[in-house]
C-alpha cells in the first residue's frame, strides 16, 4: 500500500516532469497568470532568445498594479504606467496571450479574476510574478509567486525548476465569534509564527473552522500565507469548492465536470499523512485583530496594548519593534482603540471580493463616513464591481460618503496614484503594512473589512463588536 | 546567468530584521519595462528624504562603506513581494553577496538567478561579523563559493550552505532557461500523458 500523502504532495508529485539527482524538480505549470509590472523584462528575454510562449492557452494576462482606479474614460497621466500598460498589450498581442485589458469587462486584480473566471481549479499548479499567488491555494491548487526570470522560464517552457518545500499543518478548530472573520484568523496566525515562520514550507490550513469558511474567506487566508513567509498556502477542495467553481466560464462542463470532480475528490490529505511542522489555533479564542507595526507579524487582538520594546530580550527584535513604533508614531503600552485615522481602504487581493464588500456595506448602510476621513472602496475586479452594483452596494458606500472606484490593486501597493500622504494613518483591508507601502511616510493598520468599515464610520480604530449588538 | 566564484570585499552592516522588498526597492520604481537604473533607487526611502537629499544616518550614505560589495543584513532578508527588481537594485548598486541568518524564499531564488549570492550564517557568526565591521570598517572578508567558505581577517573560515545545483549554476554561470529547455522531450511526454 502506498504511503499516505498530503494534499501538497499529491499535487507536487503529479506535476513532476523530471527529477535529476541533487537537482530541483522540473515542475509542470498548469496556469500562468501574468500582469504588467513583473513581466516586461521576461518578454524582452524571450525576444532576445527568439523564443515563443510555449503554451499561450495556459497563460492569462491582465493589468492591475499600475492602472488608475478613477473614471476609465480619463487618460492615464503617469507616462511610465501608461507605457507599461501599453507594453503589456503589445506583449500579449505579439505572443498570442489572452489579455483582460483596460477595456475588458473581466479586468481586475489577477488573484481575483482567476477564481472569478473559473481558471483556478483544484489540483493545478499555478504561478504568477506576484507573491500573493498563494491566494489560489484556497482551491487546493499549488500556487506560488515567482520572480521575473522564472516568469520567462514558464513562458518559454511551461515548467519551473523547484526544490521541494516542506509541509506545515495549520489547524484551526472552533467557532468564530461575532465580528471575527477569516482575516482575523490569518493575522492571528502570522502574529504567532512571525513573518519568517513559514519560510521553506507550504502551509495546509485544516480543521473545522476552515471547512466552515466560504471560498472567499479561504482565499483571504491563503492570500496572506506569504506574509508568514510560506511558499504557498493550500486548503483541500470540498463541496464548497466545487459549488463555487461550477458554471464559471472556464470550469469544465458536462461529462468533463463529473470527471474533474471525481479527480478533485482524491486530492485531500490522506489520514495519517505526516507534516514537517504543525500548529493549532483555537478559533473560539480569536477576536478582531489589528497590526500596530511595520510588518504583518506585528499584529494583536484589537483590545490589546502596543507591546513595549523594553520587555523584549532579543536585541534585534527590540530594535525592530522600537524602529516600527517610531515609524508608526505609537507609544509602547498604548491602546489602539480610539486612535484617529485619515484614510480607510477596502480592497486588494486579500479583501476585495463580493463577500468582503457585503460585510463592509452591512455596517456602513444608513451611516455616514466620519467627517474629514477619506474612504476608498476598490472592488477586486470589474465583475465584482458589476455584482456589487447589482446588489446596490455601491449606493450604500456612496451615500455614506465613500469613494466607489474602478477595479485594481490601488492603495494596497500605491503604484497608480492612489496613495497616503506622509504621516497619514490608514486602516486597510490589504496585506502589507511595510514602511511606505501605501505611499512614502504613510502608516498602515491592517484589519478585516468589518473593522475597516467600523473605522470608516467612526474615524477611529474601534472594536467592531461594539457596533454589532 | 551572472557568474559567482570568489569575492573579497568589505561589509556594509544593515542589522535590521525582516527587511522587505518594498524597502529594497519601493513599488513606485517598478514601472520600468527594463532592468536599468534600479541601483539608483536601492533603499530609496531609507537613503533619501522626500526632496531627494541623502539621509546622513543611513549606512549607504556613510562614506566609509562606499564601494563595499557585501551587505550584512538581519534575519529573514527580502521578505514580502516577489519583485526581482530587489536583486536588480542590489546588483545594480554594486552588491554581489548578502550575508544573513535567513532569507525569504522568493528573494533567495531571485538573487541566485542574478549572480547575487545569499550567504546564510549562524547567529554567532552573524554577531561576530557585526562586531568586526564595527571595530574595523575597512576589514575585508573573502567569499569562496567553490569551498562554501567565508574567510575572516584573522584567517578563520566559516562554512555556509548552498544546494549543489545553485552552486554549480553560479560557478559556471549556467543559463537555467537553457538547461530547462533541455528537457523538451520530457516536457512533451508529460503533456502527451496529461492532455
Amino acid at each position: 500500500m502506498s504511503q499516505p500523502q498530503t494534499l501538497f504532495e499529491k499535487v507536487w508529485n503529479s506535476h513532476i516532469v523530471a527529477q535529476e539527482p541533487d537537482s530541483p524538480a522540473v515542475l509542470y505549470i498548469d496556469l500562468h497568470l501574468v500582469h504588467e509590472v513583473t513581466s516586461p523584462q521576461a518578454f524582452t528575454g524571450l525576444r532576445q532568445r527568439g523564443l515563443k510562449v510555449r503554451r499561450p492557452e495556459k497563460t492569462v494576462a491582465t493589468m492591475d498594479h499600475s492602472i488608475p482606479t478613477h473614471d476609465p474614460s480619463l487618460p492615464i497621466l503617469d507616462q511610465l504606467a501608461a507605457k507599461q500598460i501599453q507594453q503589456m498589450e503589445t506583449n500579449a498581442r505579439e505572443f498570442g496571450i489572452r489579455l483582460y485589458g483596460m477595456n475588458s469587462p473581466h479586468r481586475g486584480i489577477v488573484h481575483v479574476i482567476g477564481p472569478d473566471l473559473g481558471l483556478t481549479q483544484p489540483g493545478m499548479t499555478i504561478v504568477c510574478g506576484d507573491s500573493h499567488t498563494s491566494t489560489h491555494g484556497a482551491f487546493g491548487a499549488l500556487a506560488f509567486g515567482i520572480g521575473t526570470s522564472e516568469v520567462e522560464m514558464v513562458l518559454a517552457s511551461q515548467c519551473l525548476l523547484q526544490r521541494k518545500p516542506k509541509t506545515y499543518e495549520v489547524r484551526v478548530d472552533g467557532q468564530l465569534g461575532k465580528g471575527v472573520s477569516s482575516k482575523d484568523i490569518i493575522l492571528a496566525l502570522i502574529a504567532k509564527i512571525g513573518v519568517g515562520g513559514g519560510t521553506g514550507h507550504v502551509i495546509e490550513y485544516r480543521g473545522s473552522t476552515i471547512r466552515a469558511l466560504s471560498m472567499e474567506g479561504r482565499m483571504t487566508i491563503c492570500n496572506m500565507s506569504i506574509e508568514g513567509g510560506a511558499r504557498a498556502g493550500m486548503i483541500a477542495p470540498d463541496d464548497a469548492t466545487f459549488e463555487y467553481i461550477a458554471g464559471r466560464e472556464f470550469a469544465p462542463k458536462g461529462e468533463a465536470w463529473d470527471k474533474a470532480v471525481a479527480r478533485w475528490r482524491t486530492l485531500p490529505t490522506d489520514d495519517g499523512a505526516p507534516f514537517d511542522k504543525s500548529i493549532t489555533i483555537n478559533a473560539n479564542d480569536l477576536v478582531p485583530m489589528i497590526t500596530y507595526g511595520t510588518h504583518p507579524g506585528m499584529g494583536m487582538p484589537i483590545t490589546d496594548r502596543v507591546p513595549d520594546p523594553d520587555r523584549l530580550n532579543d536585541p534585534s527584535q527590540k530594535m525592530a519593534l522600537a524602529k516600527a513604533l517610531n515609524y508608526m508614531g505609537l507609544q509602547p503600552g498604548q491602546s489602539l482603540l480610539g486612535q484617529s485615522i485619515d484614510v480607510v481602504f477596502i480592497g486588494s487581493c486579500t479583501n476585495s471580493r463580493i463577500s468582503d464588500l457585503r460585510l463592509a456595506a452591512s455596517l456602513m448602510k444608513d451611516r455616514k463616513v466620519a467627517p474629514g476621513l477619506r474612504v476608498m472602496v476598490v472592488p477586486g475586479s470589474q465583475d465584482v464591481k458589476k455584482q456589487a452594483e447589482a446588489e446596490g452596494l455601491d449606493k450604500v458606500f456612496k451615500e455614506a460618503g465613500a469613494e466607489w472606484r474602478e477595479a485594481g490593486c490601488s492603495l494596497c501597493i500605491a503604484m497608480n496614484g492612489d496613495q497616503l500622504q506622509p504621516g497619514q494613518y490608514a486602516v486597510s483591508t490589504s496585506n502589507r503594512n511595510f514602511e511606505g507601502r501605501q505611499g512614502p511616510g504613510g502608516r498602515t493598520f491592517l484589519a478585516s473589512p468589518l473593522t475597516a468599515a467600523a473605522a470608516a464610520i467612526t474615524g477611529k480604530i474601534i472594536d467592531v463588536r461594539t457596533l454589532l449588538n | 546567468m551572472a557568474q559567482f566564484t570568489t569575492l573579497t570585499s568589505r561589509l556594509v552592516p544593515l542589522p535590521v530584521n525582516d527587511v522587505d522588498t518594498d524597502q529594497i526597492i519601493p513599488a513606485r520604481f517598478l514601472k520600468a519595462t527594463d532592468k536599468n537604473g534600479m541601483g539608483d533607487n536601492l533603499f530609496a526611502d531609507w537613503r533619501c528624504n522626500a526632496d531627494g537629499s541623502p539621509k546622513p544616518d543611513f549606512v549607504l550614505n556613510d562614506p566609509k562603506y562606499r564601494g563595499a560589495q557585501i551587505l550584512l543584513a538581519g534575519d529573514n532578508f527580502g521578505c514580502g513581494s516577489s519583485r526581482e527588481h530587489a536583486p536588480w537594485a542590489l546588483t545594480g548598486y554594486g552588491f554581489r553577496a548578502v550575508i544573513s541568518t535567513s532569507f525569504a524564499d522568493i528573494f533567495r531564488n531571485n538573487a541566485l538567478k542574478n549572480g547575487l549570492l545569499p550567504i546564510i550564517v549562524d547567529a554567532q557568526t552573524h554577531s561576530d561579523l557585526l562586531d568586526l565591521v564595527e571595530e574595523s570598517p575597512q576589514a575585508e572578508v573573502a567569499v569562496d563559493l567553490a569551498s562554501q567558505t567565508v574567510t575572516l581577517p584573522g584567517g578563520k573560515k566559516v562554512d555556509f550552505p548552498i544546494d549543489g545545483f545553485s552552486k554549480t549554476c553560479l560557478l559556471k554561470g549556467t543559463d537555467e532557461l537553457g538547461y530547462l529547455m533541455g528537457f523538451e522531450e520530457k516536457i512533451q511526454a508529460y503533456e502527451a500523458s496529461h492532455s
